[in-house]
């Protein structure tokens, strides 16, 4: 979230789409109602299904899973058609102005640049055109036919209400009701809060819903206000932690990035992170880069990582690919060439697309580890468990081990929520039976690791004997000792921005204070600045509120800096007075900033500077055009899902997103309408978390048997009554569920023809207090977004059928 | 460290003398001890609160947790009573239908209780102990990393180890990641992901 939970309370219009939130946060949705009730706000739904959220919301629209973009593009082009934009937000704070290097273009659903074989782009047109002085042309008058602004215009021209309806089924008057309303917010004093979660992520252009809704949301100033935002809701309660803290293929911890092959040196790898100011002035804070880095390696490899040896880069892995991430990697393992994994609470069998895909790469492994306080199916993908999992074990080599962990209710530490608090738990009770720790277990592992590569030698054992250990119990490292190490330490003596000392040995105020000689070590200086001398400040509960903004400074720690609304210089206009008195966050005050959060912006620089509120971008501006940043498009465009029941009608050749990876055996296995003729898509239960919740008696109680949801015109085209047991199968997979026959799923009409919507939740499996069930994941395809490889989970075609109930399960 | 708040004691005390002054004011002082000896203990009253959060969604309500025993060397503690957290900024002390279940996962029957392991071909999985585990899953890791570890590609060193994934916890502390990532990572490991995705 740019924002956080309390903040929606003062939203005067909130959008959900790509989500639920009524169903999947349901304590954070208490801020819509908040809205509602005393702030007079209006809620918008825009969901292929009528969920609870729309139960209560304003305006509810129906949309066909997947086309999202359509829809969002189509409201930009009815803003800048009607002239609803907050002019003096987008001239002063995006790149509107901007001039696109000659030869950039899109046609027939391609941009500039595409390469059909490699699904790639060549992205050298999508930058902008330098001039002489060496930054960034930009036309104030937004007249040249190369700025973003005119390019944008251009690019949305076709999405217009008549195409959006064709395409999402979304009728034209509800889309227009809607783009009114949100049109509302374009006036300095309203703001539209944006609400999403894995509704847009599980989408083979997952990214690009996100950024055509941050288009709409700069076009109307929404960015950095009160009650704004783009507010990614996540769906677990610590990934926003693992992802802040690096635990992905090709990222360092506080999104940095791992070595690729072509940066043989250091000096190479630093060289494409200087982030160059793109226009005179700009802040570009990723020019700190090396005292992050730095400071990293001294955090991780202490004294072994050195001035001489290039901070031990040698130690970090350089990657061939843009990352392993986990499509590819049981991509690799289908070929038997991953040998084991070790699955710290995390439940694949369920989780990853293709089931049956999954269970064969399993098959083929040495050995899997997981590491659980409950137990899962992937510690039983070998089990025989009649239709729900059937394998025959003795064919099966996998050694599997499975660990008992704690849970919350044992352990002490931080998570970070949507609203990137990090917020410190402590334990009420001992593990049961042997269960340990997840610390105490990967500590155990690599001192034993490590002890073998001290007796046996091996592969460049280097980095494992020279890792940072210093804790003071080797093989059960304390949670605050970890969080000291993250928030970053000095270990010599250090001068701070005033030009006081800081002596070495002590913990560092913020990221601010890190430096590249080698003098201060932190493990991820996003989070620097949760353990400083005070102490723990993610321990804090002092809830004061001052000026009721939902803020509650003192409660918690937020990353970055406190910071609690991201981007907040832009809640002021160009001079440094807020926006409108109702939405005052910050201010300039004549000689600093101060307001209600920390500023997102130098303390002391004066507006008149000119230096933009996006100080992360070189540009100093948010981006309409993201130039060559994403690869499937520096603007959105609508592309169906891979698996749709319509052809792509602004570009009828496209199957799906052309820059998405997708794998021979995967492409070989996607279905046709023709034989698959309704569009599914997956959703998470008010009573059920993930593959939890199963096992704890009261939600299996409320929720006890898997089911999939279908309209009544469609029971009725089937001859399928509530209740009856129906067939729902893909080229992939075939399950059996019970038939919940409802009002809450309604046919589409799109292009004249009706598309049947098939919801299917997640949740069930063969473990657990539930009964036996299956997940999405049986039927759904192997093709992730373009971006970041997340799994198309959100649509895709099956075909259903009545049918007979499911052979009891062997015990 | 640890933050101990004692809510339930306050309220405790605020409402047996209200009790017992109005009684008293009735006239009826002779039986207050009576009356007190038959009011059976607020259970939640011997009970330790702790603090923490619900490890469900991303809202991260703030949870108070009840347990029985001080956590002294002899007295195992359990928790017994889970409930929202009244003084948490964004819950208020509510919990919806998932966290109102939390006790329930806490002491579910399908929890993970010894280290198991399962041999090739086996049909069941066995009790094993940690040095067993520990031992054996080192082993397997080193084994394979000294097999396909990949420190040059031409002239370039690239120290990465691809042939063995791991994949991060959802719900672990920070702290627990850090960690991971550490010990993952000083490896030379690739496949490495977490289920920010899915």
């Amino acid at each position: 979230m740019t924002n956080h939970w309390a903040d929606i309370k003062h939203a005067d219009v909130i959008v959900v789409m790509g989500g639920n939130s009524a169903e999947a946060h349901p304590c954070g949705f208490k801020w819509v109602i908040e809205a509602k009730v005393k702030n007079n706000a209006k809620l918008v739904v825009i969901d292929p299904r009528f969920t609870r959220t729309a139960s209560v919301a304003d305006i509810y629209c129906p949309i066909r899973p997947g086309t999202d973009i359509a829809f969002l593009n189509a409201v930009t082009k009815y803003l800048l058609d009607h002239d609803k934009l907050q002019h003096e937000y987008v001239n002063a704070y995006t790149n509107c102005g901007f001039i696109v290097k000659e030869g950039f273009g899109f046609q027939d659903g391609l941009f500039t640049g595409y390469d059909e074989e490699k699904r790639d782009y060549d992205k050298a047109t999508w930058e902008y055109e330098i001039g002489p002085d060496g930054y960034a042309v930009v036309d104030p008058t937004l007249q040249h036919p190369r700025c973003v602004m005119q390019l944008l215009k251009q690019h949305v021209a076709q999405y217009t209400p008549e195409l959006v309806e064709r395409i999402c089924g979304s009728p034209k008057e509800k889309f227009l009701q809607i783009c009114e309303l949100i049109a509302t917010t374009s006036v300095p004093d309203r703001t539209m809060s944006s609400l999403y979660a894995l509704g847009w992520t599980h989408h083979s252009k997952g990214s690009q819903n996100i950024r055509a809704m941050t288009i709409v949301q700069m076009l109307l100033g929404n960015i950095g206000m009160l009650g704004g935002g783009m507010n990614a809701l996540r769906g677990h309660s610590n990934i926003q932690g693992l992802t802040d803290l690096g635990l992905m293929s090709n990222l360092l911890p506080g999104y940095m990035t791992l070595p690729q092959e072509r940066e043989v040196t250091l000096a190479d790898y630093m060289s494409t992170k200087r982030f160059k100011p793109l226009r005179p002035g700009q802040t570009s804070y990723w020019q700190n880069y090396g005292k992050f880095f730095v400071s990293f390696q001294k955090a991780f490899y202490g004294k072994a990582a050195t001035k001489e040896n290039d901070w031990a880069y040698d130690y970090l892995p350089k990657l061939d690919v843009l990352a392993y991430d986990v499509l590819r990697a049981f991509e690799m393992a289908q070929d038997g060439k991953i040998s084991g994994y070790v699955i710290q609470g995390f439940n694949p069998l369920m989780s990853f697309p293709n089931r049956a895909k999954m269970t064969e790469a399993f098959s083929k492994m040495k050995f899997i580890v997981v590491m659980d306080p409950l137990q899962t199916e992937t510690a039983r993908f070998w089990q025989d468990h009649g239709e729900y999992n059937a394998v025959d074990p003795k064919a099966i080599q996998t050694e599997v081990f499975e660990l008992p962990t704690t849970c919350f209710a044992e352990d002490e530490g931080s998570l970070s929520n949507s609203s990137r608090w990090l917020q410190w738990h402590w334990a009420a009770q001992e593990a049961p039976a042997e269960a340990r720790s997840d610390i105490d277990i990967m500590a155990s592992l690599h001192l034993r690791i490590k002890a073998l590569y001290e007796k046996e030698g091996g592969a460049f054992p280097d980095p494992i004997l020279n890792v940072n250990w210093p804790y003071e119990i080797e093989d059960a490292p304390r949670p605050d000792e970890l969080a000291r190490e993250i928030n970053g330490y000095t270990l010599a003596d250090i001068k701070d921005a005033s030009g006081a000392v800081i002596p070495a040995g002590k913990q560092v105020d913020g990221f601010a204070q890190l430096t590249d000689d080698g003098t201060t070590a932190c493990g991820c200086w996003v989070y620097s600045g949760c353990f400083t001398e005070k102490g723990n400040q993610m321990a804090r509960r002092d809830n004061t509120d001052p000026g009721d903004r939902g803020i509650a400074p003192n409660w918690a720690w937020a990353w970055p800096s406190n910071r609690r609304i991201l981007y907040n210089r832009a809640s002021c206009d160009p001079q440094g007075k807020p926006w409108a008195e109702r939405k005052k966050l910050m201010e300039w005050n004549g000689s600093r900033w101060v307001g209600f959060d920390v500023p997102d912006y130098g303390p002391t620089v004066a507006p008149d500077k000119n230096v933009g509120p996006f100080i992360m971008n070189p540009e100093g501006v948010a981006r309409l055009f993201v130039r060559g940043l994403m690869r499937d498009g520096p603007f959105p465009a609508h592309y169906e899902p891979f698996e749709s029941p319509q052809a792509n009608l602004t570009a009828p050749k496209i199957r799906g997103n052309p820059a998405s990876r997708i794998f021979k055996r995967d492409l070989a296995q996607l279905g046709e309408p023709k034989d698959y003729p309704y569009a599914a898509t997956s959703y998470r239960l008010t009573e059920h978390f993930h593959f939890w919740t199963k096992h704890a008696r009261v939600n299996a109680i409320l929720q006890p048997e898997f089911f999939v949801e279908i309209s009544e015109q469609l029971a009725a085209e089937k001859g399928v009554s509530r209740g009856d047991w129906v067939r729902v199968w893909s080229p992939r997979g075939s399950i059996k569920a019970k038939a919940v026959v409802t009002k809450r799923i309604k046919p589409l009409m799109c292009d004249g023809k009706a598309v049947h919507v098939v919801g299917i939740p997640h949740h069930f499996g063969f473990t657990g207090s539930t009964k036996p069930g299956f997940g999405p994941n049986s039927l759904t395809p192997v093709v992730g977004d373009a971006n970041i490889e997340t799994p198309e989970f959100k649509a895709w075609l099956v075909n259903l059928e009545r049918t007979t109930p499911p052979a009891v399960p062997v015990a | 460290m640890t933050m101990q708040m004692s809510r339930r004691t306050l309220m405790k005390g605020i409402g047996a003398g209200v009790a017992v002054s109005s009684l008293g004011s009735l006239g009826f002082a002779a039986l207050e001890p009576a009356m007190a000896a038959s009011v059976r203990a607020y259970k939640l009253a011997q009970t330790r609160e702790t603090r923490n959060t619900c490890p469900y969604c991303s809202v991260a309500c703030g949870v108070i947790m009840y347990s029985l025993g001080d956590k002294s060397k002899n007295a195992r503690a359990s928790v017994l009573h889970i409930e929202g957290d009244p003084d948490h900024p964004v819950n208020r002390g509510t919990l919806c239908p998932k966290g109102a279940g939390l006790l329930d996962f806490v002491h579910s029957e399908t929890r993970t209780k010894y280290p198991m392991h399962r041999a090739p071909g086996s049909t069941e999985m066995k009790r094993v102990s940690w040095d067993f585990a520990l031992d054996r899953i080192a082993r397997l890791l080193k084994d394979d990393r000294d097999k396909n570890f990949i420190a040059k590609s031409g002239d370039v060193t690239v120290n990465r180890w691809v042939s063995t994934g791991f994949l991060g916890a959802s719900a672990t502390t920070n702290e627990t990641a850090y960690l991971t990532y550490k010990v993952v990572r000083s490896m030379g490991a690739v496949t490495f992901d977490n289920q920010a995705r899915v």
